[in-house]
């Protein structure tokens, strides 16, 4: 039957559409994040090949992201050897802030891209001597949806959440914090002057995921860095 | 709008499994209510990434696949919008996701030209 009137195509009488030919069905059944995934995997096979420690930290922007590894990195670099990706949509601010602490850093700029995705680690991977690495960051683009969704290889997605931001995120971008390992509650040293309910906000964050591991820290004031320090050493151990 | 992306991986995907001249009229997903994707936003990509490739002007049937979940205490099955959703019977979190997290494309439609 043709599906624009419903006629007979063998038909005589005489009209203005023609009939298409007949169409083939073909079975697909692909995970649309498959070439995304075997490119992770690949990237997860070298860091292990290497025993390389990788963490993708995600969060909207200006949680404390590269604050974070910029005091991590000046505490920690005498005894551990790191590298840093750098991913955001432009500049190189980043990049150059990391570079300042003499921890090799590759900045990757997305353009219009709202997220990091396995292809663009596989490269930057490329201008690292992974031979020499214990612990590599990767700093994702400051977004709280699209990263979420892009697995990259590492070990854990680190999510930073800071109180400026609202207890109520957890909730609203579930995925995000679905997927994270980690919750770093980034400048509690604001907390007196905000209403922010961090008992509720933990609570919201263990609603999603139950197995998040949670540390309240600032990064201007050192405030709870020790606990995000040992848990990085603890897990880059026993890789 | 990470849906630019995905859109882009769903042309590839089609491209892939068809000879060059071919004609794609229909692309089928499977795009779960879980899945952290806007089933909307995919078809208001598809159209640019399309233009082009073999999926120029193909018609982009979306399957919604709803939420379900199991739960460990009551063993009640139930329709869940969030992944995080206490079972409505007894109140439990977290439940046990049974679908809903799936985005594939399921199968296409080909003019051979
Ligand atoms: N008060 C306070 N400010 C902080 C703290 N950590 C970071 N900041 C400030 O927050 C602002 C943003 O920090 P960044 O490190 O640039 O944030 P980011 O997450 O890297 O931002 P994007 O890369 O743009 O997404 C800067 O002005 C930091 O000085 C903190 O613990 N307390
Ligand atoms: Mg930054
Ligand atoms: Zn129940």
């Amino acid at each position: 039957m043709c599906n624009t009137c419903g006629c007979n195509p063998n038909h005589s009488h005489a009209h203005a559409h023609d009939h298409p030919a007949p169409r083939k069905k073909i079975t697909i059944e692909q995970d649309i994040l498959s070439k995304n995934n075997s490119l992770a995997k690949t990237n997860r096979a070298l860091f292990k090949k290497h025993q390389i420690f990788a963490l993708n930290l995600v969060s909207s922007p200006g949680s404390g992201k590269t604050a974070l590894l910029e005091k991590t990195l000046r505490e920690l670099s005498a005894k551990t050897r790191f590298a840093v990706i750098e991913g955001d949509q432009q500049t190189d601010n980043d990049a150059q802030r990391i570079a300042k602490t003499g921890v090799p850093v590759h900045q990757i700029n997305t353009g219009a891209g709202c997220h990091l995705d396995a292809h663009g680690i596989a490269h930057a991977l490329d201008h690292f001597d992974l031979k020499n690495l214990d612990v590599l960051f990767i700093e994702n683009v400051g977004n709280l949806v699209c990263p979420a969704t892009f697995d990259l290889g590492e070990h854990h997605k680190v999510a930073v959440l800071s109180v400026t931001e609202g207890e109520d995120k957890p909730l609203k971008y579930p995925t995000m914090f679905e997927n994270s390992d980690v919750m770093l509650l980034n400048k509690i040293d604001l907390l007196p002057y905000l209403d922010f309910d961090v008992k509720k906000c933990k609570e919201f964050a263990k609603r999603v995921n139950p197995k998040i591991k949670i540390f309240e820290i600032s990064v201007k004031t050192g405030a709870g860095m020790s606990t995000w320090y040992e848990w990085l050493a603890q897990e880059a151990r026993e890789i | 709008m990470h849906e630019v992306a995905l859109a882009q991986e769903i042309v590839e995907i089609c491209q892939a499994h068809v000879e060059s001249g071919s004609k794609i009229e229909t692309v089928k997903l499977e795009i779960g209510a879980l899945s952290g994707v806007v089933a909307e936003a995919i078809e208001f990509c598809f159209e640019a990434c399309a233009k082009g490739t073999a999926l120029e002007g193909a018609t982009l049937l979306i399957d919604k696949i709803k939420g379900t979940a199991k739960c460990p205490i009551c063993a009640q099955t139930f329709e869940v919008a969030a992944v995080f959703d206490p079972c409505p019977h007894c109140q439990t979190y977290p439940v046990e996701i049974l679908s809903g997290r799936q985005m594939r494309v399921s199968e296409i439609e080909v003019n051979d030209v």
